[in-house]
């Protein structure tokens, strides 16, 4: 059952491609294209994060936007209200938002499959709306700006950023930060995929009772993965609030819970490889959808073309394609009732 | 002081929850009839209806009655149902469930962008099918509108009850959502059930649209997204593998969220969703199965 | 010279990327009895399959003179195959009734399904006594016997039968066969029946194959076949 391994060796040339590529792509980029990928990296940190719950333990959810809200607005809030510089609250946007994750997955426990997935779903659409009701906390539908109002900003209006001596612009500084907690993230991801919690996360996902009937205590593991998905969401929302330098309860909508997860089925479920891909997916096809056409509605109708073509033709996503999986990546997903 | 309860209010309220649970009713049968038949949730449910009800009113611009549109349109959906599970549900008919719900999420920006690029986004609006006039029964004053709407509901969910209890395709369409193997071997031909599941339930969003638009002043593309949740919230509420009780529960639910937004103060029409919200997350951590539906069991 | 039915000419089937049946080759003609017999995973069910159409195979099928063996399953049905299938496939959720009015679900002729429905309750008292009941609730061999019901519903030309002894108590088995003999002999309906139970089957039908690892190992005429000690001690176990 053990996938063949490809040896030390690969595994760590790829590794010093990936770093490489990382430390130096914005020579090669325009100044816009790296607040692009800066984007990107987001989605990326929030796909990881949701991959680790649907693809290794099973469990859909369509409310990880509204994990990304709870780490926005923690850094928002923080950085507004308590004056908090706001590259450090990223960590504990991440708790809060792990937190946050643990308390949907203790309910969770009770529901699977698709009634998961339509729980989340609703948690995700009242988000908006409860945003606006704690309004002296959250600002209420203006929102928080950060530009505005947060004192200790590393960027801000000046438009450079100074970091160990090197200064740079603005958006160099945030594609390095998103992408170096991304990649960190996905180096996590990856250990923890490849130790026991990775192989006990696919017990689950394969099969419930087999997996309690060896002692894996399913409470404990199904709401680990929840509480972990959900730091991944956090520390994604933090970031988007400090790219975009504002909150409101439009920045969290249904519609990024959908983003976050089209990018992990279209990057390939239990494949940490697609999820680049899928990250790039999302970013920049609604950005070229515009490119296509302008008119009113045309954007999104090609939008949704082009998620039904990818999963008419990669059914398993980029991730699968590219390992050419034989055998199915989720079993209790692919169970019709 | 003694306080008169006024029964008059109350029943008018009922039936005013009635109407709207009627026009959620049809749309939840829609997504039950899907999600018996092919095994996933229709999040593009609501936006077909929404691109039906647009079709009906380029009909009606273009020199139709209500009630011939009404007809047409049925007809039209019903066919684009078909269409749509043939062009892009049937490929990924043996995909992971994962994988049929991120179409149909795509499904939903297609037919909504499609129909923001057919038709502008301005508001438009549809003639009331029925008179406004109030009738009076048993001295209390309704308004014909919603009795109308009850009506077409339920006549709409009894005929699909009679298709399916009584025809030879209703049955083999039953037979092939319970058990498509042992229905091949009689002869039927089960992935032509599963599109005309799709076309039924088109063809019931169709109906859900048409009676939502004229009891608006004026309606736009988004139409329809308030309505998928509450016939998910009353799906949920009677089962969402339950026909039966996709109905009640969408009627309960209207007359459940009218009295609320009535007689307790603080509700009001604003946080209406998320009371249908709340109703969806409780129903399904007391009881996934609702009112109606069988209890999941799982295969070990 | 009875014609042949139904022609199997080096089939082969595989589940995924195992191979199920090597090359079978079998016949049964007209009006006859045939037994699939064998050890478990010898391939007798396999073989069903692959006639209906519900399994991948390739090779020769011919039903009545055409080919069959590109068909679906729904289109092998309609030919006039009804498949019996292993663990009975009966419609739980829809009544005995409709189960029924399923099996004629390919026929256009109302008053000849009205009067089969009439004929196969006869055969099945206890059905009839059921017929709004939920096929559910009814027990192991009531299953059974409306799974075979509802297959003679189709007014088929020959009948599939897969392990009906399989989970039922010896005196419904009796009973089963006993029917399925008289369909047999009264009305002319081929049968092409895999059991595990060799005594029974042999007792049932004219002919039989006897199949191991998804090869023809031993074929002759029943009769001959239950006196063979030596074939019996070999394939059949007792």
């Amino acid at each position: 059952m053990r996938s063949r391994a490809p040896g030390i060796a690969v595994w760590l040339l790829v590794a010093a491609v990936v770093l490489l590529a990382y430390l130096f792509a914005p020579r090669f980029i325009s100044d816009f294209h790296s607040r692009e990928l800066a984007g990107a990296g987001v989605f990326f940190i929030a796909i990881v994060g949701l991959n680790l719950l649907t693809g290794y333990t099973g469990q859909i959810s369509l409310g990880h936007g509204a994990l990304m809200a709870v780490g926005g607005y923690t850094t928002a809030a923080l950085a507004v209200h308590e004056h908090w510089r706001d590259v450090w609250t990223i960590p504990l946007a991440g708790v809060a938002a792990g937190i946050v994750g643990f308390l949907i997955g203790l309910p969770a426990l009770r529901l699977s499959g698709l009634y998961l997935a339509l729980a989340t779903f609703a948690f995700a659409i009242a988000i908006p709306s409860l945003l606006k009701k704690f309004s002296g906390l959250t600002g209420g539908s203006q929102g928080l700006r950060l530009l505005e109002d947060a004192p200790l900003q590393v960027t801000g209006l000046s438009g450079t950023v100074t970091i160990f001596g090197h200064t740079m612009t603005q958006n160099h500084f945030l594609y390095y930060l998103t992408w170096g907690i991304g990649l960190v993230g996905f180096l996590i991801a990856w250990l923890l995929v490849r130790g026991r919690v990775g192989r006990t996360f696919r017990a689950v996902r394969d099969s419930e009772v087999a997996a309690a009937s060896v002692g894996i205590n399913l409470a404990w593991t199904k709401t680990l993965a929840f509480a972990l998905s959900g730091v991944y969401a956090g520390v994604a929302g933090s970031l988007l609030a400090i790219q975009v330098e504002i909150v409101n309860p439009l920045s969290f909508t249904f519609l990024l819970s959908i983003l976050i997860l089209v990018g992990v089925v279209v990057g390939g479920l239990g494949s940490l490889g697609g999820m680049i891909l899928g990250a790039l997916f999302v970013q920049y096809l609604p950005d070229l959808s515009t490119h296509v056409s302008t008119a009113e509605g045309a954007p999104d109708f090609i939008f949704g073309a082009a998620i039904i073509i990818v999963m008419l033709l990669l059914p398993t996503g980029a991730g699968g394609f590219l390992r050419r999986l034989a055998r199915p990546l989720t079993t209790r997903l692919y169970l019709r009732p | 002081m003694i306080l008169a309860f006024d029964w008059t209010q109350l029943a008018q309220q009922i039936v005013i929850g009635l109407a709207s649970g009627g026009v959620w009713a049809t749309l939840a049968v829609a997504l039950v009839l899907i999600y018996r038949s092919t095994g996933v949730i229709n999040f593009a449910q609501g936006e077909m209806a929404m691109f039906s009800t647009f079709i009906a009113w380029s009909l009606v611009n273009h020199g139709f009655s209500y009630w011939a549109a009404f007809v047409l349109t049925v007809a039209i959906s019903f066919a684009g149902g078909v269409a749509v599970e043939r062009a892009v549900i049937r490929p990924v008919e043996r995909a992971p469930v994962l994988t049929v719900v991120i179409v149909t999420l795509g499904l939903f920006f297609v037919v909504n962008g499609a129909a923001r690029w057919i038709w502008s986004p301005e508001t438009r609006s549809l003639p009331n099918a029925f008179s406004t006039r109030p009738i009076t029964v048993a001295g209390v004053a309704f308004s014909i509108s919603d009795l109308g709407t009850i009506a077409v509901s339920l006549a709409a969910v009894a005929l699909l009850w009679a298709f399916f209890r009584f025809t030879k395709l209703g049955l083999a369409s039953r037979a092939a959502a319970v058990n498509p193997d042992a229905s091949r071997l009689v002869g039927v031909r089960v992935t032509w059930m599963l599109a005309l599941g799709w076309g039924l339930a088109a063809a019931m969003g169709a109906v859900s649209g048409m009676l939502t638009a004229p009891a608006l002043a004026s309606f736009d593309q988004n139409l329809m997204q308030p309505v998928l949740l509450y016939a998910f919230a009353g799906a949920v509420l009677g089962g969402i593998d339950s026909p039966l009780g996709a109905v009640v529960g969408s009627l309960l639910l209207g007359v459940l969220i009218n009295l609320i937004g009535t007689y307790v103060n603080w509700v009001g029409t604003d946080l209406r969703l998320p009371v249908a919200l709340a109703v969806i997350l409780g129903v399904l951590l007391v009881r996934p199965a609702g009112l109606f539906g069988r209890p999941m069991e799982t295969r070990v | 010279m009875a014609k042949a039915l139904l022609e199997l000419e080096d089939v082969t089937a595989r589940y995924g990327p195992v191979s199920a049946l090597h090359g079978i080759s079998l016949r049964v003609d007209e009006g006859e009895a045939v037994a699939v017999l064998g050890a478990n995973g010898a391939g007798k069910t396999t073989t069903l399959r692959a006639i209906s159409g519900t399994v991948k195979r390739s090779g020769g099928i011919a039903f009545a003179g055409r080919s069959i063996v590109r068909r679906s399953p729904e289109s092998v049905a309609r030919a006039g195959i009804a498949h019996v299938p292993e663990g009975r496939g009966t419609l739980t959720d829809l009544t005995v009734a409709e189960n029924l009015r399923l099996g004629a679900y390919t026929r256009r002729d109302r008053a000849g399904v009205r009067e089969d429905e009439q004929r196969v309750l006869g055969y099945f008292p206890r059905l009839a006594e059921r017929r709004s009941q939920r096929a559910g609730t009814l027990s192991g061999g009531e299953q059974q016997m409306l799974a075979l019901a509802r297959a003679l519903m189709l007014r088929p030309r020959l009948l599939l039968l897969d392990e009906p002894s399989l989970g039922l108590a010896p005196l419904v088995v009796a009973e089963i066969f006993r029917i399925v003999r008289e369909l047999n002999e009264r009305d002319g309906l081929a049968v092409l029946v895999v059991e595990q139970n060799a005594a029974l089957a042999l007792d049932a039908s004219a002919r039989a194959y006897v199949l191991e690892v998804g090869r023809v190992a031993v074929e002759g005429d029943s009769a001959r076949l239950r006196e063979d000690v030596a074939v019996r001690r070999s394939y059949l176990g007792y």
